[in-house]
């Protein structure tokens, strides 16, 4: 399946779901901040990698998945929490990729330019995150291909 | 002041890689927008200029493991809505004991 950018899906979000990210997204991070301050970097950095987005983000999936099927006259059925499952199994290899990302800070950035480290550390993220993504989808193909078990 | 540029900058790299996992076609692929390392790009560049790179390469050490903990809480959450079947709210809202104590055990092990 290819990548697809779909911005038309930019219309299906609600003011109030961009509003609630933000203000989810700011207090995470002065909450990460004021940790750091009181409890000091060890403790503060554990929540550099906090989920703080996922549950607003996978709730607005299931909603969304919900909605669709309303209007397609099905009330009852488990396809929001499948798509909320896929963003999650999506979520964990990016957590993943996540690792290499606080690595590289980690190491890098006591020697070089902040912004140029955490730039190049974005970018390792994302390459990575794709490639954990790309093999995924590889081993899946390759599983109902050769190995799953054929009808009789 | 440095307060409130950090819960700006924060609601804004937060909300735009939100944003991305909107955009994007497969939801698996979107997914991975999911851990975004959001909090940590608007967090670690103010903390460096604020309080020096030494401190935040050491809140990127500690980073490590709770990216760890992120792993987990994923694979949590995968199993709680997608074999026991229960609402996102709720198994992603619950989960978050998971990376709590992953985090907490990972912290005592490694970094105490």
């Amino acid at each position: 399946m290819l990548i697809k950018f779909k911005a038309a899906a930019l219309a299906q979000v609600k003011v109030h779901e961009y509003v609630t990210r933000f203000l989810l997204g700011g207090a995470t991070c002065v909450a990460t901040g004021l940790i750091a301050q009181k409890c000091g970097p060890v403790v503060g950095g554990l929540f550099l990698a906090f989920p703080a987005i996922f549950p607003a983000s996978a709730t607005l999936v299931e909603e969304h998945e919900r909605q669709r099927k309303a209007k397609a006259g099905i009330l009852f059925t488990v396809r929001g929490r499948l798509s909320a499952a896929l963003d999650a199994r999506g979520a964990s290899m990016g957590a993943l990729a996540l690792l290499l990302f606080a690595v590289i800070v980690w190491k890098q950035l006591p020697s070089h330019n902040a912004g140029f480290v955490l730039a190049a550390a974005t970018v390792a993220w994302a390459a990575l995150a794709g490639t954990i993504w790309r093999v995924r989808r590889w081993h899946t193909r390759f599983w109902i291909r050769y190995r799953a078990p054929k009808p009789r | 002041m440095q307060w409130i540029i950090r819960f700006v900058i924060g609601g804004v790299i937060i909300s735009f890689f939100a944003t991305l996992g909107d955009v994007f076609k497969p939801k698996g692929f979107a997914g991975l927008f999911g851990a975004a390392p959001s909090v940590a790009l608007a967090t670690l560049g103010l903390t460096s200029i604020s309080q020096g790179k030494e401190f935040a390469a050491v809140e990127a050490h500690s980073m490590v493991v709770g990216a760890l903990a992120f792993v987990l809480y994923g694979i949590a959450c995968v199993y709680l809505m997608g074999v026991r079947r229960l609402r996102a709210s709720h198994a992603a809202i619950g989960a978050l004991s998971v990376w709590g104590l992953s985090a907490w055990g990972l912290w005592a092990l490694f970094l105490k």
